[in-house]
């Protein structure tokens, strides 16, 4: 069988310091992308574990399975989780949610928490589909913009040229820049002809790092024209897959003139989502308390 | 008068040659890596076929998206130009010529000379071109020539959700893991592609009588999903893949829509 370049590291991790059994309340938040699926456990209102796994072709069985690696070790039984949110492409198939909310108002939510509140942008690159959302110092969401009626400028789009090139798909970043000279873009509004562009390029005998170099630049122009339509504000940040690919995020801050807040140490863009979807659990949870 | 035009396709070249309004030969081949070779070869070939050496063509008229690397050529004509004169030529009743190639789905408005008046031109997505269809089969591991005919087989109309030829591959994979059988699912194909090329026309208007040319319209499934979608009747010529390298041809005669080289 082919290497499968695209193939992403698929991950678990429990926060250190941390210990469910002294928290008053536990909830979760799942994430069930196009391309991957995310499980957000927190205790009271703080990240306790997450995991990150491939979506399989049933929504419900990747609900399943990334939540139950998300608890794998940790003592905690789905038992113990006392509200669950689904959100993201595959959110009403989560079997064991209390409710599903949209990735829109979980990205801005999760962004909220791991930056904090002077978060104004997030855009999320994710696996089909890139949103630009504004958000309030709460993280509420007050305007947004996605495409995801094309693969230009989505990870799927990068894991195309990942296998393309035999390229690893974490490798692909680092190495666009081991270029002398930044090539011109290839297309930037459709996959298929950037892929017969660069088929071209390499029988003229491009190297593959400028190969990656024109592909990488092409993402990012077409990424930035969502950022220009909705008009990015400080702070910014980006979340989801491709928020971890240099050679993209690089040219896109270049192009407009603005860099993203870093990744703290130990979380991930990737699950920005779930985090926000865990933490409507929490208040949603209250709520019922209160109400009940 | 002896002419000869070259159409500089994304995926196959093609020569025709014509004396006096009749075809006299033609020929197409691969574009390959290199296109001018490509070009040189098969214009050299047809000529064998017409009996003629070089000397006694009088034009020759490049068109197509490398016709800036055609060989030979002393004028050239725009693509959508080339549409109008040829569908013309075949069928004086055309108004409207939709061409499907390869990497480009464009619609012309003609007037009653042939003469293109109006267009509209998909060349930034490949799912409005003939790319799609090609990708779709080997999702479907069909061969291009065999999922028309296939797709005419279907039994329901299956939607595709997904517009981007990326995230429909996928489509077609989830739909065989669901069982849907494979005619369904290229009738699927078709009416997605003849979805988009019918949207596109429609921003032009459509007048009758439409004629469909280019590479695509060899596929009976899309011809009859676009005759569906659009609710007319199409006028589909033997050869389709050949009407851009015609109305090249035609130009020297006709003189409307191009220049010289």
């Amino acid at each position: 069988m082919n290497k499968e370049y695209w193939r992403w590291p698929e991950y678990r991790r429990t926060m250190s310091g941390k210990d469910w059994r002294k928290a008053e309340v536990i909830t979760a938040g799942v994430d069930v992308g196009s391309v991957s699926s995310k499980a957000v456990i927190t205790t009271d209102g703080e990240l306790y574990a997450y995991s990150i796994k491939r979506t399989g072709s049933s929504s419900p069985d990747s609900a399943q399975r990334v939540m139950n690696w998300a608890l794998e070790g940790t003592g905690l039984k789905l038992d113990n989780i006392r509200y669950t949110v689904g959100t993201g492409y595959g959110r009403v198939n989560v079997p064991f949610a209390n409710r599903a909310i949209t990735e829109i108002a979980c990205h801005a939510r999760g962004a909220n928490y791991m930056w904090g509140p002077t978060v104004r942008t997030v855009l999320d690159m994710g696996g089909q589909d890139c949103k630009a959302i504004h958000c309030d110092e709460r993280g509420k969401v007050t305007a947004f913009l996605m495409n995801d009626k094309c693969a230009a400028g989505t990870g799927r789009g990068m894991e195309v040229f990942a296998d393309l090139l035999s390229v690893p798909i974490e490798e692909v970043g680092p190495m666009s820049f081991k270029i002398e000279k930044e090539p011109e873009p290839v297309s930037s509004t459709c996959v298929v002809f950037a892929k017969s562009e660069a088929v071209g390029l390499l029988r003229k005998g491009w190297q593959k790092e400028m190969v990656l170099a024109a592909f990488c630049s092409a993402m990012a122009s077409r990424i930035s024209e969502l950022l220009e339509k909705i008009k990015v504000e400080k702070d910014f940040v980006i979340t989801g897959g491709i928020a971890k690919n240099i050679g993209v995020v690089n040219r896109l801050e270049k192009i407009i003139g603005m860099k993203a807040l870093p990744m703290k140490e130990g979380l991930d863009p990737m699950i920005a989502g779930g985090i926000g979807a865990a933490l409507f659990a929490k208040a949603l949870y209250e709520r019922e308390q209160k109400a009940a | 008068m002896i002419t000869a035009g070259i159409d500089m396709g994304a995926k196959n070249v093609k020569v025709v040659i014509l004396k006096d309004g009749e075809i006299l030969a033609k020929g197409q081949t691969l574009s390959g890596f290199d296109q001018k070779a490509a070009a040189e070869k098969v214009f050299n070939e047809v000529l064998t076929e017409a009996g003629l050496s070089r000397e006694k063509i009088d034009h020759v008229v490049a068109t197509g998206a490398g016709k800036d690397v055609a060989p030979y050529a002393n004028g050239e004509i725009s693509m959508m130009g080339a549409d109008a004169l040829g569908g013309f030529f075949l069928f004086p009743s055309a108004r409207t010529v939709i061409d499907v190639g390869a990497e480009e789905g464009r619609a012309v408005k003609c007037d009653d000379k042939g003469k293109m008046v109006d267009f509209v031109i998909n060349e930034r997505c490949a799912a409005g071109a003939g790319t799609f269809v090609e990708a779709m089969s080997r999702a479907l591991e069909i061969e291009l020539e065999e999922i028309g005919a296939l797709s005419l087989k279907a039994e329901r109309a299956v939607p595709m959700n997904a517009q981007c030829t990326i995230f429909a591959e996928s489509e077609v994979v989830t739909l065989i893991h669901e069982k849907t059988s494979k005619a369904d699912i290229a009738r699927a194909i078709h009416d997605a592609i003849a979805d988009r090329i019918a949207s596109m026309t429609r921003r032009l208007g459509i007048q009758k009588d439409v004629v469909l040319v280019g590479g695509v319209a060899k596929n009976v499934g899309f011809v009859s999903s676009l005759k569906k979608t659009l609710g007319v009747n199409l006028l589909v010529p033997e050869e389709p893949e050949f009407v851009g390298a015609l109305g090249a041809a035609l130009l020297p005669q006709k003189g409307i829509g191009g220049s010289e080289k």
